[in-house]
């Protein structure tokens, strides 16, 4: 089984969402993260004094698949959050030991 | 009056345009308040260049030279007065914005007030509330020669600006993602504290119309209340019947869409006819806001939904209703005037629709021509408060703000290419 875990920019979430569930991935989980990498941050003035906040805003999807989905799950993921512009993310693939589903006590792959 | 409408519109945009919303509202009563004293009263309540009733001759007035000192508009103060239309001024203009959020660039809304309100608001404001021999000798052709009912600003402002924010949005075009992505309310008690404001000044701004402590001023203060209090539950009940919900928004829409109507005809009606206008206003308006979907124009916070049609609804109503027991003494259709009234409200009516609709195009267009009118599409998908104001209205995020500008107070080394690769 593998973790799936994409770093993409806030407007595309809904694009990758769309694509993911177009190409049959039925769960995900979002949540929101800061932080950068070739992208700058952005300038906030109060009354003269500037802050140069260097987090920028993203969104994480993690999506736990097979390990014969995974690669196409992360090709889906790349071309949907895609514009061209520094700061578009990154996704990374992890092995993943064990999975649980609460509910039925199921394990493995069947429970992903 | 403004500062309400900035919380109504700045609660009903999403939390990265709540400043800019705010903003275009504050900047307003910058812009305008200036012009008020420069040349707009002058414009709106000098004497009628050649008696004609189009515009009032500002030159007597420049810096409200001649309002000083022992001038009187009626039996008041001129600078009381010049004050007190100040207020109407300032809205007319600042309603438009609710058309143009998250998206319009900071410098053109500016310049669109000053253009709007002298191109468009001071002619209208001259037409309609210009009367003959009292603050000037010729007045407006709307109010003296057709003899309109319009007490407090249903024509010259909300008719006024409601097209007006349909002409802009036209010319804006929709925000990305419109219709398709949820731009919903990011803040409802500020939406309601705003309506709250707004009601409470808007109590100011009828009575006050009458220009006294009077049995007219009064009359107009409770024609205010209950034709608003009518509004918000027909909205509700609309709502109900539709949706299934009294939702919170409808009631603040309510209470908006009543006050709107209710402003021209706040001393003409009885306090049943304007039960009869409030139960009107909220049905014909929580049903029309509904239709910038169907047409495709971004109207955002409904300003042509509320304003446009809850003004024509008072407007017009008041042929019907207007009854010559309230202090305008006229009779509408309902209570055996006949349609004179009626006909009367509608030439006014649609006067000034039509003479905002074709200038407040020309001025998008115009604006459009000469600058950056939208922001562009990674600053409108970040936040218009960002791009044009360097500042945002919450910590959505408190992580990211926990430091800041690490990167410049540290020399981060170049990493090597052979690291990267390993």
């Amino acid at each position: 089984m593998k973790l799936v875990t994409a770093i993409v920019q806030p407007h595309k979430l809904a694009d990758v969402q769309l694509a993911l569930a177009k190409h049959g991935v039925s769960g995900m989980t979002v949540s929101e993260s800061s932080g950068y990498a070739r992208q700058h941050g952005h300038s906030e003035i109060y009354r003269g004094e500037e802050f140069t906040i260097d987090f920028v805003l993203k969104v994480k999807v993690e999506i736990l698949v097979t390990d014969k989905g995974a690669d196409e799950v992360v090709a889906v993921i790349a071309a949907a959050a895609r514009t061209g512009e520094i700061g578009d993310g990154k996704i990374w693939v992890t092995t993943v030991d064990e999975v649980v589903r609460i509910r039925t006590g199921e394990k493995g792959e069947i429970a992903v | 009056m403004t500062p309400g409408l900035a919380m109504f519109y700045g609660g009903m945009v999403r939390a990265n345009s709540t400043l800019n919303m705010i903003m275009m509202s504050f900047v307003t009563m910058g812009t305008v308040g200036v012009l008020w004293a420069l040349y707009g009263y002058g414009m709106a309540f000098g004497n009628s260049v050649g008696g004609a009733g189009i515009i009032g001759n500002p030159i007597p007035l420049l810096g409200l030279h001649g309002a000083m000192g022992a001038a009187t508009a009626g039996t008041i103060p001129a600078m009381a007065f010049v004050a007190f239309q100040a207020g109407f001024a300032i809205i007319a203009v600042a309603l438009v914005s609710g058309a143009v959020a998250d998206r319009m660039t900071f410098p053109s809304w500016i310049l669109f007030t000053i253009l709007w309100a002298t191109l468009v608001y001071f002619p209208a404001a001259h037409w309609v509330f210009a009367f003959d021999g009292f603050a000037a000798d010729k007045g407006g052709w709307i109010a003296n020669k057709i003899g309109v009912i319009d007490f407090a600003g249903g024509t010259a402002i909300h008719i006024n600006a409601g097209i007006a924010a349909l002409m802009m949005a036209i010319v804006l075009k929709p925000r990305i993602g419109f219709g398709s992505k949820p731009m919903r309310p990011h803040n409802m008690t500020l939406v309601m504290l705003g309506a709250g404001i707004l009601w409470f000044g808007w109590f100011g701004f009828n009575a006050g119309s009458a220009l006294g402590a009077n049995g007219t001023a009064s009359h107009a203060w409770v024609t205010t209340l209950v034709a608003t209090s009518a509004a918000m539950l027909a909205w509700l009940a609309t709502e109900r019947i539709r949706d299934g919900h009294f939702t919170s928004l409808g009631a603040a829409s309510g209470v908006v869409a009543g006050l709107v109507a209710i402003t021209p005809a706040c001393a003409a009606v009885t306090p049943i006819g304007a039960i009869v206008v409030g139960v009107a206003a909220g049905i014909l308006c929580a049903l029309a806001v509904g239709l910038k979907f169907k047409f495709g124009y971004d109207d955002s916070l409904d300003v042509v939904g509320v304003h446009l049609v809850g003004g024509l609804t008072g407007t017009l109503l008041i042929g019907l209703l207007a009854s010559d027991k309230a202090p305008n003494a006229i009779n509408g259709l309902f209570y055996g005037g006949g349609f004179t009234q009626l006909g009367k409200q509608a030439i006014g009516a649609f006067s000034v629709l039509i003479y905002s609709a074709i200038v407040t195009l020309l001025i998008g267009l115009f604006l459009k021509a000469v600058m950056k009118i939208r922001v562009a599409p990674q600053a409108e998908l970040d936040g218009i408060d960002l791009e044009e104001h360097a500042e945002v209205a919450y910590d959505l995020s408190s992580v990211r703000y926990t430091t800041y500008r690490v990167n410049q107070r540290l020399v981060i080394p170049a990493s090597k290419p052979e690291e990267v690769k390993a």
